[in-house]
């Protein structure tokens, strides 16, 4: 980025706004913003704490638990979805709902059905990244190039063949690309599960910081969580980079 | 226009000579009400490359898929080295308008796709694939994706891969037709060496008038809604001379001038 015809470095945003954030602590106008360096020092404080440590193995041991679900459930129901035409009007409408649906709601229903445990917090990161993977899987299953079929085929593929090595390896930049939405959405469900659980994990901690008004902590644990989903989004973008090969057909 | 170096037959001919590699026999395609192909009789002998050519819509495109069994007949049949055929099979290979490349393979695995197919040790078929890849001029390219390719390199691919297979037929749909003006040229010239130096049988559909008469033995036309079989024309041209040579030759200019004459009708 150039202003005034200076090139400006890329964290200049972000060290702007850090600074008006932290004369803003300092001036003491709401009890709800403290300083940004009494944050980090609450927070390089907090992740020493034997209570963050264990919320963190809970709530990433509910994360790994619901998204492997998710991608085990999501990928072979959407690649279904996109080869078998019973399969998807079964399904279609459905995933179609719930992908748009807002799901918090359901969150209470799923506490009376799961208790108010760990097993709650699993099934709502399930719920909150599987639609969307079933959706990129079927997506890129159907969009696999008719002509590349019809190559297997010429060159005496069976079915299962034209399936394992032509069809699934077209989708997969499509079934990556929704796994790392998956994931975001993941990391959405696994906080608002345990926020509404409040006695597990991070909702647990994030309850107890907004109720003693420690704001501090209660920011420190905010900017932790959208690290590590930034950090997250960032690795399966990564990994889906490294296909380059497919950079032709996209 | 009578011109002494064109033999041709107005008229189909049944079954007469022996050596039809591949035989259509009263093919018709109908998709819904909509007739694409009526009553196809075509033989087309070994060692010759014969061009299926006319405007668009008139099924040469799918004629080509029929014979290849990758679309079925309405009725007719196809036979190919005397066997009837309804699906694909090993003594034919494919060469796809839009290349048909696999994007997530190098170019020597899609070349030695075909042969992966059929169980090949992957030895051997590395070995033939790097035999074509040297035919077909992409020595140094075995490791490239096909994105890294231009579009007539990519082509280069396709026609490795089906002479790889060694099938008796190539079925060839508008090879050239992604390809850019100049490559086109060259391509065509090198079409001409590799049929010298493969003595295979080509059925190559096009609707470029010179590129039919510059690389075919026999110009099959076909003529649109629905797509018959309106004259065979075999050029003649005499190929030991210089392809610049070709292309200002009289036999040439005039059977391009006589296919465009019998074409013109169609065109809007």
């Amino acid at each position: 980025m150039t202003l005034f015809g200076r090139r400006i470095p890329m964290m200049t945003s972000l060290i702007f706004w850090l600074l008006v954030w932290e004369i803003v602590g300092r001036l003491e106008v709401m009890f709800l913003i403290p300083p940004i360096t009494s944050i980090v020092a609450a927070g390089l404080n907090l992740v020493q704490t034997a209570s963050w440590q264990s919320a963190s193995l809970i709530t990433l041991r509910a994360f790994i638990y619901g998204m492997a679900l998710a991608i085990v459930v999501g990928v072979p129901l959407g690649v279904l979805m996109g080869r078998v035409r019973v399969i998807d009007n079964i399904f279609g409408l459905w995933v179609n709902m719930f992908v748009s649906a807002p799901l918090s709601a359901l969150v209470p229903i799923l506490m009376i059905l799961f208790g108010m445990g760990e097993t709650t917090v699993v099934v709502t990161v399930f719920l909150f990244a599987v639609w969307i993977i079933v959706l990129d899987a079927r997506a890129g299953v159907m969009q696999a190039p008719t002509s590349l079929i019809e190559m297997g085929r010429s060159y005496g593929a069976s079915r299962w063949t034209i399936f394992t090595k032509i069809i699934l390896l077209s989708a997969l930049p499509e079934i990556l690309a929704g796994i790392r939405i998956g994931l975001i959405r993941g990391v959405k469900g696994v906080v608002i599960g345990q926020i509404l659980v409040s006695i597990i994990g991070y909702g647990e901690l994030f309850e107890l910081y907004s109720r003693s008004f420690d704001m501090e902590r209660f920011w420190a644990l905010t900017m932790l969580l959208f690290a590590a989903a930034m950090l997250l989004s960032a690795g399966v973008e990564h990994f889906e980079k490294r296909i380059e090969y497919y950079a032709g057909v996209r | 226009m009578a011109n002494s170096a064109l033999a041709r037959s107005g008229s189909v001919k049944a079954a007469s000579s022996n050596d039809a590699v591949v035989q259509v026999r009263d093919v018709c395609k109908n998709y819904g009400d909509i007739e694409a192909l009526r009553g196809i009789n075509l033989e087309f002998e070994r060692g010759n490359l014969t061009t299926l050519l006319g405007p668009s819509g008139c099924g040469k495109t799918t004629l080509l898929k029929i014979i290849a069994g990758l679309v079925p007949a309405t009725s007719g049949e196809i036979r190919v080295n005397g066997r009837a055929v309804t699906a694909p099979g090993p003594e034919r290979a494919f060469v796809f308008q839009d290349f048909a490349l696999m994007p997530w393979a190098t170019v020597l695995r899609n070349i030695g796709f075909g042969l992966e197919l059929k169980g090949v040790t992957a030895a051997e078929r590395d070995r033939t694939a790097r035999r074509y890849i040297e035919q077909v001029g992409l020595a140094g390219f075995e490791q490239k994706y096909p994105h890294e390719l231009s579009g007539g390199m990519r082509q280069r691919v396709g026609i490795a891969r089906a002479f790889a297979v060694n099938a008796d037929v190539l079925l060839l749909d508008e090879p050239f037709s992604a390809v850019d003006e100049q490559n086109r040229r060259k391509f065509q010239e090198d079409l001409l060496r590799l049929v010298e130096l493969e003595k295979k049988t080509f059925i190559f559909v096009t609707h470029s008038i010179e590129e039919a008469v510059y690389v075919s033995d026999r110009i099959v036309l076909l003529s649109p809604r629905p797509g018959r079989v309106s004259q065979i024309i075999d050029p003649m041209i005499d190929r030991t001379a210089s392809p610049d040579d070709i292309r200002r030759d009289a036999v040439y200019l005039d059977v391009v001038e006589e296919i465009w004459q019998g074409l013109r009708q169609y065109a809007e």
